[in-house]
């Protein structure tokens, strides 16, 4: 049987991850989560999970970004404090990376579509997730859900 | 015609640790606790909802072979499997509850075009959509 116990120590520091993102986190608290020195850390949970610490924290990072920039009124520069990226700099080119589009593209693209999919926001959580295991190899950039989806006369 | 769905299975890695948390930190009532031989029938259910039973189930013999309770078990455990979305008249007030008895959130109550939505983990990790509907 799998080591459940260390997995489960794994996904607290994903869980950490996931709801904390828009903190300062650094990977030696989130190694601590899960009872790993740094290095050690880095190594299991991408064992766990296809990617390193790091990568999944951006991918977060990005994945809030794009909901906010669906939903919200804020600037870009707003929306990339909120969600944890430090500079304008390093938000815009990992977005670029993970999304193919720059953040205000992505925005206008999104306004034009009238509004965000009825997808309830915790399979987007789910899904952003799982994508961002398996997109890291994924060429190019993966893309956005898509917002194709049937309105049948009103959301759930 | 179909007329309503009773039962669904969830998959939990520890069926007594489970029963303690769906009934103690949830407030679910235990709708059946039976032994045959190895297999134990587990269910759950919320108090104001009786027609509907969650299955507490054990990945393994005999609802499926070690090779597949194996990678079940792991993904489990990693906290990929999602297993429904629960409904609450109160999110936050839930959520502040649920918090306090020590339940993991990965989200916290966010406004949704179709209501207030947390998201939790059971003692497994099977995660649970919490949400307070908008009315109408």
């Amino acid at each position: 049987m799998p080591d459940v116990e260390r997995l489960a120590h794994l996904r607290d520091a994903k869980d950490l991850m996931d709801r904390d993102y828009a903190e300062p986190l650094d990977l030696e608290a989130i190694a601590q989560t899960a009872g790993y020195s740094r290095f050690h850390f880095i190594r299991a949970f991408r064992g766990a999970y296809g990617q390193t610490p790091r990568d999944y924290l951006s991918a977060r990072r990005v994945e809030r970004a794009r909901e906010l920039l669906r939903n919200a009124n804020l600037t870009v520069t707003e929306v990339c404090l909120l969600v944890g990226f430090s500079s304008l700099g390093s938000f815009s080119a990992r977005f670029k990376a993970d999304v193919g589009i720059s953040p205000s593209e992505y925005r206008a693209r999104e306004v034009r579509r009238g509004g965000p999919p009825p997808i309830p926001g915790c399979f987007v959580l789910m899904w952003s997730q799982a994508n961002a295991q398996s997109g890291r190899s994924r060429a190019p950039a993966r893309s956005v859900p898509s917002a194709t989806s049937e309105r049948k006369g009103e959301t759930r | 015609m179909i007329k309503r769905i009773s039962h669904a299975p969830v998959w939990v890695l520890d069926q007594d640790s489970a029963k303690k948390f769906y009934t103690e930190k949830l407030g679910f009532e235990v709708r059946t606790d039976a032994t045959m031989d190895d297999f134990r029938w587990l269910t759950v259910g919320p108090k104001d909802q009786p027609d509907f039973e969650i299955i507490l189930a054990k990945p393994g013999p005999p609802m499926v072979d070690e090779e597949a309770a194996k990678a079940i078990t792991a993904l489990v455990a990693r906290g990929q499997l999602g297993a429904g979305a629960m409904e609450t008249d109160n999110c936050q007030r839930t959520y502040d509850e649920l918090t306090k008895k020590g339940v993991q959130f990965l989200q916290e109550p966010a406004d949704r075009p179709y209501g207030i939505e947390a998201v939790f983990r059971d003692d497994s990790g099977n995660w649970f959509s919490l949400t307070e509907r908008k009315p109408g």
